[in-house]
């Protein structure tokens, strides 16, 4: 099946930065400032904008990892079975503003458990999300302040983002599948 | 997505660890660590089984069981409904199986059943399509103690593979001992049971373990010692000899425990008798985790409810 890359290592990279730049500007500093991914690849880009802004301000900044499987509102409906994750979030979230991590925003779904899940632990003064890429096809009204690109998408395409910490590289790719069907038994991210 | 190794749980119901792989095991305890980590939480709760109904069905006095699968189907969001046998119609003639199909026409989920009859749990498991969950049936499996006790060493030691764990106590009786031993053996530890003759089964050796009536031979190198309540009420204990005897010559106490590895872990799956199968201070000591093991029987219990949900034969 045909692969297209639409963002190489170089831009996800300055995606990255931007993206921290833009959290700092909003949030008028680092102040309160706690940085949340959803496992597995979201972690892994809380970290990345974590480190852009520890190298600008001096900062060290909490950064924790978000499990969201048993928020979800499909368990009974996918055909293949959940991979758990471990939540790590050894800090207070009460009254700090978090930025939500994702790599692919997509239904919304997973931001929405993410949500849930991150209200459980506290209540923050802000949840701002921030995504490396947007391919649209909404189901809830949920919408990204961050965002690294967006790029229109069929439902029949698969957006892959892969990541050099897991993955050994860097690079967003789309591939066009046969069916609708949802990839890989995982929701829309 | 790429796709990810994805452990696959097939078993509607969990019966015993003699049917389990080891890596099912696995995908139970890795589970709980998540599930664990929710206990710690302010709002110790999540919604994965929000909408289902657990049943328990207890046909034996049990608190920590009970409570336990309790507090762990309602942290999973779950509805749970405690029948009491000495109150339902179990006490009008009603067979377990007819209980159990009318627990399933009431719409539940999942049935978790202790029995005192050996076979209970699989029996009722083939007659209803909704999944069932043995929390101890007879002398024949407790899966859910030992999966509790397997994590609660996994989490201390780092591992399973190579462990040496002695259970001391009353092994004839007991299914805790048998759903250890075939648990901790599929993961290559090292069980030895210890007791008074008259408390080992006969042929216990063919399921993979070291036997000995010699408790400081028992001890001696032992990374963890399992310690078993003596089950006076049983009619065929009877005969034995008085508890202070067994606690003399068996009774987990300082002085046994100081022939044994320094940092031995000591556990007792409840409810424990002081004084008869293991001493206040080392019940209360350092070495012991007994406290421990309750925490992580509620993380083990909703592990078990979440899969046995998520079945995909």
């Amino acid at each position: 099946m045909p692969l297209k890359q639409v963002f190489t290592k170089e831009e996800i990279e300055r995606a990255i930065t931007r993206i921290s730049h833009e959290i700092i500007e909003n949030n008028k500093g680092v102040k309160g400032l706690v940085i949340i991914g959803i496992r597995t690849r979201g972690y892994v880009l809380a970290e990345r904008i974590a480190k852009v802004i520890n190298s600008l301000y001096g900062t060290k900044l909490d950064v924790g990892a978000l499990d969201i499987t048993f928020y979800r509102d499909d368990l009974s409906a996918i055909s293949e079975q959940p991979v758990i994750h471990n939540t790590e979030i050894d800090f207070d979230i009460e009254s700090k503003n978090i930025i939500l991590v994702d790599d692919v925003l997509y239904t919304g779904r997973t931001i929405r458990c993410g949500l849930d899940a991150l209200i459980d632990f506290g209540r923050p003064k802000t949840i701002q999300l921030a995504v490396l890429i947007d391919r649209g096809h909404r189901e809830l009204p949920i919408r990204a302040d961050y965002v690294g690109k967006n790029i229109p998408t069929s439902q029949k395409e698969l957006v892959q983002v892969k990541l050099q910490e897991i993955d050994n590289e860097d690079s967003v790719t789309i591939e066009e599948t046969q069916d609708d069907k949802e990839e890989d038994g995982k929701m829309g991210s | 997505m790429t796709k990810k190794k994805t452990a696959k749980w097939v078993h509607k119901d969990l019966l015993g660890l003699e049917y389990l792989s080891k890596e099912d095991i696995e995908l139970l305890l890795d589970t709980a660590v998540s599930f664990r980590e929710i206990l710690d939480r302010k709002i110790k709760k999540v919604p994965a089984l929000r909408g289902k109904t657990v049943v328990n069905l207890f046909y034996e006095p049990s608190t920590r069981t009970r409570v336990s699968f309790e507090v762990a189907a309602k942290r999973l969001s779950a509805d749970v409904i405690n029948i009491a046998v000495e109150s339902s119609s179990v006490k009008k003639g009603e067979t377990l199986n007819d209980t159990g199909r009318n627990i399933e026409a009431l719409k539940a989920d999942i049935i978790v059943v202790r029995h005192n009859c050996s076979g209970a749990a699989t029996m009722l498991g083939r007659n209803v399509n909704i999944s069932v969950i043995n929390a101890g049936d007879g002398w024949h499996e407790h899966p859910t103690q030992a999966l509790l006790d397997m994590f609660t060493l996994r989490g201390r030691l780092g591992k399973l593979e190579g462990l040496n764990v002695s259970i001391v106590g009353d092994i004839a009786h007991s299914r805790v001992a048998r759903s250890n031993i075939w648990g901790l053996t599929k993961f290559g530890a090292n069980v030895t049971v210890c007791a008074p003759k008259i408390l080992i089964p006969p042929e216990i050796e063919k399921m993979g373990v070291k036997v000995t009536d010699n408790i400081d031979e028992a001890l001696r190198d032992s990374d963890a010692i399992n310690v078993l309540r003596m089950q006076f009420e049983r009619d065929d204990m009877k005969a034995f000899p008085s508890q202070l005897e067994y606690f003399k010559n068996f009774g987990i106490t300082e002085d046994r425990l100081k022939k044994a590895k320094k940092d031995v872990i000591v556990m007792h799956p409840g409810p424990i008798n002081r004084g008869v199968e293991i001493s206040s201070e080392v019940a209360d000591g350092g070495n012991s985790v007994i406290l421990e093991q309750v925490t992580n029987g509620i993380a083990v219990r909703m592990a078990v409810l979440f899969w046995v949900s998520q079945a995909k034969p």
